[in-house]
């Protein structure tokens, strides 16, 4: 495939996936698609399926039903072209404990079919990526913190240079430096590769990932950018603001000035203060008329008031909470 | 088949490496090395007309037992239990690769501790050159045939290891089936034998296949010079179907 081509082709596509094991559905008519160059985040409770999807994209298990099509190879008729072109970091991260670390690259290497000449550099290269050529290249696996064995497992999926990168929650159980050196790898990865990762870390998914695909229950809740996702789960503006005075009076105050506005929590402080959280709708430019009719109320004595940007964690409780709620709905009632 | 040796070179690596494989060694090496002073005594006491490394060789099966599952119950059920199968398979790798390498991993070991054993008729011959003067310590045909029976079982029983570690995820209930497994196929052949050997109304088909099951039957043969192709036949051909029922488990079990 030319680099042009790659360019504008999905590097991804999954239509209607679904996998069952036994009477469970793990995953339910997925689909979506990713772009070449982008990075995008798997988010969902456990058990939601996402490594079920991407140990379906990775070629490694086989779809109930449905399609998915990677760098515009089918999956399920070949698998093992597939693998060429992914990197796959499993969930939890086995490795084998007794061989070092530099050997157990070397062999990887192999078995992704590296061309021999090539084979060193490339390891080399995929050590000095994640950090392990100076300190952990002759190490015993076995001997590895968890942080240098996710770091292994990182630098196995990028052997090779495949198109695709997958990774199965890579920074679980790392320290914040560890975090941060893999949002930097991560960083360095976009527009070179496509990147799909799991985290149950919501901030670093933020940060790391230009897209965000929440599943539930095996179904996609929820995609697209986390600004998006913030207009579609939690539109309008939300303030918090310490106020002395009382909740009901701060209600009538806004009413009576024409803003469609409710208050989410209340929390009361030493001192009489009082915080809230406040959601106003369609408030448009008008955040300083807010401060202004608040603090001109007779009875209110406004201390703060600062917007709120709802964090990637409500986005993902309203998604899931909302996708919960449509599947009750949706459940037939058992008359008694 | 390009797989099969990177993974069949890493199979013999982890062999050499792996605990197991040195204890399984060990105590193998020390059983033999008993039985065939053991073999030795009783002949100094009471003169045998059979050779000593034909009845050597005759006692194959208590080895087998334990060697063959220590070998082989860790190649699958361990890497599915720690998880190193699944990383195995995101490479552009087959099933069949990553059996035929366990397999081959296996045997190759499986080969060279027998052959390791040549070593007490060695060292019997260095240490009391007048009792090998007579030659029967190191009788060529003998040897040859009882090793060429050793190389053709030894796909089926290794087979059988394999297979049994790949139907499940522990390494004790592998190494439990194998060595079961192991014991009904070599010791149960010969008991249903003396069962058809007392006539107890079995057809002459049933005697026919029965004699072909008979695994000593078919070490007496080899190391007496007979050759014949229905015992290489029955090794391989049940060895081959065990290891594709072990891919197919494998690929279904993904």
């Amino acid at each position: 495939m030319t680099s042009k081509k790659k360019e504008t082709s999905p590097s991804i596509c999954v239509k209607d996936l679904t996998r069952q094991y036994g009477a469970l559905t793990a995953i339910n008519k997925v689909n979506f698609s990713v772009k070449f160059g982008e990075v995008v985040g798997f988010l969902g409770p456990n058990g939601a399926g996402k490594s079920t999807t991407m140990r379906i994209l990775s070629g490694i298990m086989s779809a109930t039903s449905g399609s998915a099509w990677i760098g515009g190879i089918c999956v399920a008729q070949n698998p093992h072209e597939v693998k060429r072109k992914v990197g796959y970091m499993p969930e939890n991260n086995p490795l084998p404990v007794d061989m070092r670390v530099v050997e157990y690259l070397r062999f990887r290497a192999r078995l992704k079919e590296v061309p021999r000449s090539k084979l060193n550099d490339c390891v080399q290269e995929a050590m000095e990526t994640c950090d392990l050529a100076r300190t952990a290249r002759r190490k015993i696996i076995g001997t590895l913190s968890k942080g240098f064995r996710q770091r292994v497992g990182i630098a196995d999926a990028l052997l090779g240079d495949p198109e695709i990168i997958i990774m199965d929650e890579p920074t679980i159980g790392l320290d914040p430096h560890q975090i941060q050196g893999i949002r930097k790898l991560i960083d360095n990865l976009r527009g070179k590769h496509t990147v799909i990762l799991s985290s149950h870390i919501l901030p670093e998914i933020e940060r790391s990932c230009d897209r965000v695909i929440i599943i539930n229950r095996g179904r996609i809740v929820a995609a697209g950018s986390s600004h998006d996702l913030r207009k579609e789960f939690l539109p309008g503006n939300r303030f918090s603001l310490i106020i002395e005075g009382t909740e009901s009076c701060v209600a009538s105050c806004l009413s009576k000035c024409g803003f469609d506005a409710a208050i989410l929590e209340s929390t009361r402080l030493p001192n009489d203060k009082l915080e809230l959280i406040l959601r106003v709708e369609k408030i448009g430019d008008q955040d300083l008329r807010l401060i202004q009719v608040l603090s001109s109320h007779n009875t209110l004595t406004l201390h703060s008031l600062a917007p709120l940007e709802p964090t990637l964690e409500e986005i993902f409780l309203a998604a899931t909470k909302r996708s919960w709620e449509e599947t009750l709905e949706n459940k037939p009632k058992i008359s008694t | 088949m390009r797989h099969f040796f990177t993974l069949f070179k890493h199979e013999l690596r982890m062999l050499l490496i792996s605990p197991s494989t040195y204890i399984a060694a060990v105590l193998f090496l020390s059983l033999m090395g008993f039985i065939y002073w053991a073999i030795l005594r009783g002949m100094v006491n009471t003169p045998s007309e059979t050779l000593p490394t034909v009845q050597f060789f005759s006692v194959f099966w208590i080895p087998v037992l334990f060697v063959v599952p220590l070998l082989t119950m860790r190649s699958i059920a361990g890497e599915r239990s720690s998880g190193t199968l699944d990383t195995l398979m995101t490479t552009p790798t087959s099933f069949v690769a990553v059996i035929l390498s366990k397999f081959s991993g296996a045997y190759v070991f499986y080969m060279l501790l027998w052959v390791l054993t040549l070593g007490f008729p060695l060292l019997t011959q260095k240490l009391y050159p007048h009792a090998a003067e007579s030659g029967a310590l190191l009788e060529y045909a003998p040897l040859a045939g009882s090793f060429l029976f050793l190389a053709t079982s030894g796909i089926l029983f290794i087979s059988i290891g394999i297979f049994s570690s790949s139907v499940t995820r522990s390494q004790v209930v592998a190494g439990m089936l194998s060595f079961t497994t192991l014991f009904v196929v070599i010791i149960g052949g010969q008991q249903i034998s003396n069962i058809a050997d007392t006539g107890s109304g079995l057809s002459s088909l049933m005697i026919a296949t029965v004699n072909y099951l008979q695994i000593f039957e078919h070490l007496d043969d080899f190391s007496r010079g007979i050759i014949d192709t229905r015992p290489f036949f029955y090794y391989s051909s049940t060895g081959l179907l065990l290891l594709g029922l072990s891919s197919l488990i494998n690929e279904a079990k993904a």
